[in-house]
């Protein structure tokens, strides 16, 4: 196990950095903020990409395919670089980020991006829709799975608390979630807004197979999605503890980086910290 | 519009302290003055729209005005029947303040966009829709509304809208505001299109088409004088809205027209009934649309012949 996982590990640590580069550029050209949601996903979007998901960008739409939602679909600038590395698009197509007439908007759009299965932007859909999705994998006896990834701020939506009922409930055990939980929403911290603690406790209670996890080590979260496809009775979820704009020392944990777009200095010191 | 709303609330809280300010987790750079200055008259209800609009209810009905502010799909379409049953059945003194009308939230795209809000919030039971065009029509809205019973929307831009109104004007909920007289055409405009109204008045007047130009800030109630008086005077109307064609201002003016027997012609102008195919800024949006000044000046135009 330990074998296979670090040399993924290694790579996997590259594509990450990389991704991130490609976040700052994008939100530095289009003059945009979200970065700090974006880099806070990135190394789950690495792993669940490049050594989970059974997808193929040749065919985006191939039925049997492993289904992700980003529910959080103001860190959009992470799901696009990360689909545009594994292949569903050109990197250089995310340079028309934001402009007239681009595909990718500031939220992303099912309808113009291969690889986005959901059009996401208001905040707590995903896991409502990713059930959907696992029902009809479940009556179709079809053996893919379903991941959606969340904010914490989507947590205080009550969409978010009758999806937890239901799918643990229905007992759909391809479904996970991963919950980014950089401890800080729109407009503050987490504990001083909606306070979610205790966290864990509250999807056990309601029927959910729960792992907390470091969300920027690759191999912890590679275990744990192997361990919660292991689940035959329950969905899973992943608290993936992570830091908001993280990467980047100057934006990571701060309210101000969910809004900011980085001046040519900023871009400038982030890519000297995310260089290999 | 926004900063406008949040200054002219500041100064209202001072002095009433039954106003209250409930927001979902939004408001960074707009709101921490509030936040600061009158602590107990705040709240930030979470990323949870529905509750929110329920916890207003519950505080208008122990005798506070509640202002509760989001961008406008989740403060309006997320938590409707929220708004329909706790605010409008039960005729609350709830103000919902939204961001973002029409394609204010440009390349945001389709989830940021508030292209059908006007048609659902006028559709309900004791609703009263306000659009403010420019920042002088916002701060009257919000001194009017800190008034008014009942539950109310207030429809706003986003940042940065130029006052269009050169002195402050006599404003009444209900009432449209005269901002140039002419005799060739009658111009309705609310909310965001008003600026390009006054532009396309300016660009007609040069040409020699002098239209009466009328602010209509709300559109629930609509201003039903102000209409009738429009088509005995001037040979027809104009509607202009950055919402879809259905529900919106020109809807409210073709239903007075119709029910009132009224006979004009009447040109509605409006963006389509349909997510944008494409994605782009705000002004990119609007050509999309048939919204930038040209498009609405050579409609008129058409139109006249
Ligand atoms: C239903 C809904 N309400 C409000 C918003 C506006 N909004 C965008 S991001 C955000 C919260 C950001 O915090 P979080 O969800 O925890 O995301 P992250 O910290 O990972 O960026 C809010 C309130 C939204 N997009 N959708």
């Amino acid at each position: 196990m330990a074998e296979t996982i670090a040399p993924i590990a290694n790579d996997l640590a590259v594509k990450s950095r990389s991704v991130r580069r490609t976040i700052v550029e994008m939100a530095h050209r289009a003059h945009c903020g979200h970065v700090g949601s974006a880099l806070s996903t990135v190394d789950i979007l690495s792993v669940l990409y490049h050594s989970f998901l059974r997808i193929d960008p040749t065919q985006p739409q191939w039925a049997d395919r492993d289904r992700f939602i980003l529910s959080k679909g103001h860190g959009c600038t992470a799901l696009y670089a990360t689909l545009a590395q594994r292949g569903f698009f050109p990197v250089a197509e995310l340079e028309t980020f934001l402009r007239d007439g681009t595909l990718f908007a500031g939220h992303p759009s099912a309808r113009h991006v291969p690889g986005v299965e959901l059009s996401t932007g208001s905040l707590g859909h995903g896991i409502n829709v990713g059930i959907g999705m696992a029902l009809a994998g479940k009556r179709g006896e079809k053996n893919y799975r379903t991941v959606v990834l969340v904010s914490d701020g989507e947590c205080d939506e009550g969409s978010t608390w009758e999806a937890a009922l239901t799918a643990g409930f229905w007992k759909l055990n391809k479904l996970i979630v991963i919950v980014d939980y950089n401890k800080i929403q729109s407009f503050g911290r987490v504990a001083d807004i909606m306070e979610l603690e205790p966290f864990a406790a509250k999807w056990t209670t309601f029927n959910w197979h729960v792992q907390e996890i470091n969300g920027h080590d690759h191999a912890e979260i590679a275990r744990a999605l192997s361990k919660a496809t292991e689940e035959t009775q329950r969905p899973s979820v992943i608290i993936a503890h992570t830091i908001k704009g993280k990467g980047v020392s100057f934006m990571e944990d701060t309210v101000d980086w969910h809004y900011w777009p980085p001046s040519d200095d900023q871009k400038a010191k982030a890519f000297s910290e995310l260089c290999d | 519009m926004r900063t406008t709303f949040v200054k002219t609330l500041e100064a209202i809280a001072a002095k009433d302290q039954n106003i209250m300010l409930l927001t979902g987790d939004l408001g960074f750079t707009v709101l921490e003055n509030f936040r600061d200055t009158y602590p107990k008259q705040y709240l930030n209800a979470g990323v949870a729209e529905q509750n929110m609009i329920g916890v207003a209810a519950g505080l208008a009905l122990c005798g506070k005005r509640v202002f509760v502010y989001s961008i406008i799909p989740f403060v309006t379409f997320r938590c409707l029947e929220q708004i329909r049953n706790d605010l409008c059945y039960h005729r609350l003194p709830v103000c919902i303040v939204g961001v973002g009308a029409g394609y204010s939230y440009g390349h945001q795209g389709a989830t940021h966009h508030a292209m059908e809000d006007i048609s659902i919030m006028r559709s309900l039971s004791g609703m009263t829709v306000v659009c403010p065009g420019d920042p002088v029509e916002t701060e009257c809205a919000v001194r009017t509304i800190a008034t008014h019973d009942g539950p109310c929307y207030l429809r706003l831009g986003k940042a940065g809208e130029p006052r269009l109104h050169t002195s402050v004007p006599d404003f009444h909920l209900g009432k449209a505001i005269l901002m140039q007289e002419g005799t060739e055409a009658t111009l309705i405009a609310t909310s965001t299109m008003l600026e390009t109204a006054v532009k396309v008045t300016k660009i007609l007047a040069e040409k020699g088409m002098l239209i009466r130009l009328l602010s209509m800030p709300t559109v629930k109630p609509i201003d039903t004088d102000a209409i009738r008086a429009a088509a005995i005077d001037t040979p027809f109307l104009v509607t202009l809205e950055e919402h879809s064609p259905i529900g919106g201002l020109g809807s409210a003016v073709a239903e007075v027209l119709s029910v009132h027997d009224i006979r004009t012609r009447h040109l509605l102008i409006s963006g389509p009934s349909m997510f944008t195919d494409t994605i782009g800024s705000t002004a990119f949006l609007r050509r999309q649309a048939g919204l930038d000044e040209e498009s609405v000046r050579e409609k008129i135009l058409h139109f006249k012949k």
